[in-house]
């Protein structure tokens, strides 16, 4: 099991059938994420973005088609070689999903007293240089229920980066953060995008965002049940013929079906 | 501490040589690859490195290297940190520039270890106050909790159209019909054990008959109500606990304050009329399957199930009846009523509410032993 090569998409779906107690919310999804690339999967509210994560990181079992992590195919890798793709990638759920109970120090050291055999003050300046990345490094001994919702966000992306992933996957990180902790939250991401070469692949639909963001985006939609659109999100705004994705891009209210 | 291997990689694991520089100082040579998975050792040895030579200048020779990524330079950033003597410096040389690049993202100097807080001094009187206080503040709070029930049972009791009786339906079906396999069991299980263990004993003396005096006697008036409020304390005090917890948690209970809606009227008082209606059917039910049970075992002691029943009658009267089914309402306003406050007390974060259920069990628990207690010496005293 060896990491793609440089050239190769580090992230490919193919013929991904998305959906959970037998409906199928996406059918037929077909997309690959370069490596290094900022990739946002956006569409409006229930179209199956979040799922479609949750689909790519292994969480969900698709109901037919492939995930490739690296080369390697997530849906049906069991055991060790599963356990081996998870250490590849770090996620970052919508809430931050920290443990309430440990410090944030602690959340961070935990993937690396499950994977390595450092000291403990090993991992803990470890730890720390990756709460340093997010700005946290003085709020090591907190608790997650004593930081703000945007300092939550960037703990959480402080863990999912303890064992250096190659792929970052962030659910929403924008939610419920106001506009200047939210465009911070995205300088913090394109900071570890362009230094660490991290790829992100990103659920949002902040528009703001996908601008600021994104090296290239998918469009999801909710009738079509797939991607109905792909490529730069200002070409896209500008140029595209589908009135869907115009309609996303120029914040318009959602039309009935005919 | 686990390790895993999570991938082969294409070069080789983190190695460590050592060597004596050209001017007085130690060089580190440091190769392959750096990462989390592969330093440990080689931090370590780094380390050790430093410390045998404490007053040499340290030139770590990274140019060997051909990957580091955080973890690799979180051990570049220790060993810069680590406190030196004056001219025995550690310096890094020969690190890629992609490397380079990540390392001076940090300051060493910004991640020196600080010293250890003293140890709090703990005074024993102190602790004993604070618990006081503590213990004496629960109580003032359930205090509270009681009376502000008691005034929303007050006024479902005078505006039942405001009762959300639906609620109430629902939480009948969780508490009762949902706990009658478990209190079957249980029933029948206690009547099977009580008759048997006594009818043993009782057999040398050819006094089986009274067996089912003892059943009878034990079951109706006590056994039957309190082990099923006690089943009810795991069960549903629980699931009241963690339901409300959960809420509570999800700040549930915060939306319906800002509505203007009490919370006591809307969950505690459907769940406590759930439990007052529920408890005295089951606990009537745990008698009948128990004394059942006692007259089945005695079967087998050739005791007939008509000679069983007809002790049973004559030796139990309704006042015995009585006496065993009016605790049952007040276990029943325990059980909920605790349950329901656990949940309304839930802390932030996935473990309070796992700390609310089990408070509610315990002190549900502990509350209907105290209360049995307290209604057999009333008992006693009024000669029931």
């Amino acid at each position: 099991m060896t990491p793609g090569a440089a050239s190769e998409p580090i992230v490919r779906v193919e013929g991904l059938v998305a959906g959970y107690e037998g409906n199928a919310l996406l059918e037929n999804v077909n997309f690959s994420v370069a490596r290094g690339e900022v990739f946002v999967i956006l569409g409006g509210s229930g179209c199956g973005k979040s799922t479609l994560l949750k689909h790519m990181i292994g969480l969900y079992e698709p109901m037919a088609g492939h995930v490739f992590i690296d080369g390697d195919d997530i849906v049906s890798a069991e055991g060790d070689a599963r356990r081996a793709i998870l250490t590849r990638i770090g996620v970052m759920y919508q809430s931050g999903a920290l443990f309430g109970s440990m410090t944030l120090l602690e959340n961070v050291r935990l993937p690396l007293e499950e994977y390595t055999s450092l000291d403990p003050d090993a991992m803990n300046l470890l730890a720390r240089t990756k709460l340093k990345l997010v700005g946290l490094d003085q709020f090591c001994g907190h608790m997650p229920s004593e930081l703000s919702g945007g300092m939550q966000k960037r703990a959480a992306i402080a863990r999912a980066m303890a064992l250096d992933p190659h792929i970052l996957f962030l659910d929403e990180p924008s939610a419920g953060l106001d506009p200047i902790t939210s465009a911070e939250l995205d300088a913090l991401i394109l900071r570890l995008a362009r230094n660490l070469h991290i790829t992100f692949v990103i659920v949002t639909h902040e528009l703001q965002s996908i601008y600021a963001i994104s090296d290239r985006v998918i469009m999801l939609d909710k009738l079509s049940r797939g991607i109905i659109a792909e490529g730069d999100p200002k070409v896209l705004r500008d140029t595209s013929d589908n009135p869907r994705v115009r309609q996303f891009f120029r914040r318009e209210a959602e039309l009935e079906p005919a | 501490m686990t390790s895993a291997a999570p991938e082969a990689k294409a070069q080789p694991a983190a190695q460590l040589e050592l060597e004596d520089g050209a001017d007085h100082s130690r060089v580190v040579r440091l190769s392959g690859r750096l990462d989390a998975y592969s330093i440990a050792g080689v931090w370590r040895e780094a380390r050790a490195a430093l410390a045998a030579a404490p007053n040499r200048p340290i030139a770590i020779d990274a140019s060997a290297v051909d990957y580091c990524d955080g973890g690799g330079v979180a051990m570049l950033v220790d060993l810069l940190r680590q406190p030196r003597a004056a001219g025995a410096a550690v310096t890094i040389r020969g690190l890629k520039r992609e490397f380079q690049t990540l390392l001076d993202q940090f300051d060493p100097h910004a991640f020196e270890v600080p010293p250890e807080p003293p140890p709090p001094q703990t005074n024993t009187v102190e602790e004993i106050g604070r618990a006081t206080a503590q213990v004496l503040r629960d109580i003032r709070t359930q205090v509270a909790f009681i009376g502000e029930t008691s005034g929303a049972l007050w006024y479902a009791v005078t505006h039942p159209r405001r009762v959300r009786w639906k609620d109430v339906w629902y939480e009948c079906e969780q508490v009762g019909a949902n706990a009658l396999p478990i209190v079957t069991l249980i029933s029948f299980l206690l009547g099977v054990i009580l008759a048997f263990q006594a009818a043993v004993p009782m057999r040398q003396f050819g006094a089986e008959i009274f067996v089912a005096d003892l059943v009878g006697l034990a079951i109706i008036r006590e056994l039957g109500g309190l082990m099923t409020a006690i089943l009810l304390a795991g069960r549903s005090g629980a699931a009241f606990a963690a339901e409300i917890g959960t809420m509570k948690v999800n700040e549930e209970l915060n939306a319906l304050t800002t509505m203007g809606l009490d919370p006591v009227r809307f969950l505690v008082v459907t769940r406590v009329i759930a439990a007052i209606l529920m408890v005295p059917l089951l606990s009537l039910y745990a008698n009948l399957v128990g004394v059942l049970a006692g007259g089945l075992t005695m079967l087998s002691f050739n005791i007939p199930l008509v000679t069983y029943l007809k002790e049973v009658d004559s030796i139990v009267d309704l006042k015995d009846l009585l006496a065993g089914m009016v605790k049952t309402p007040v276990f029943a306003v325990l059980i909920a009523g605790i349950g329901c406050l656990r949940g309304l007390q839930t802390q932030t974060g996935a473990s309070g509410v796992g700390i609310s259920a089990t408070r509610a069990v315990v002190s549900g628990i502990v509350l209907l032993v105290a209360v049995d207690g307290i209604f057999a010496v009333i008992y006693y005293i009024l000669d029931i």
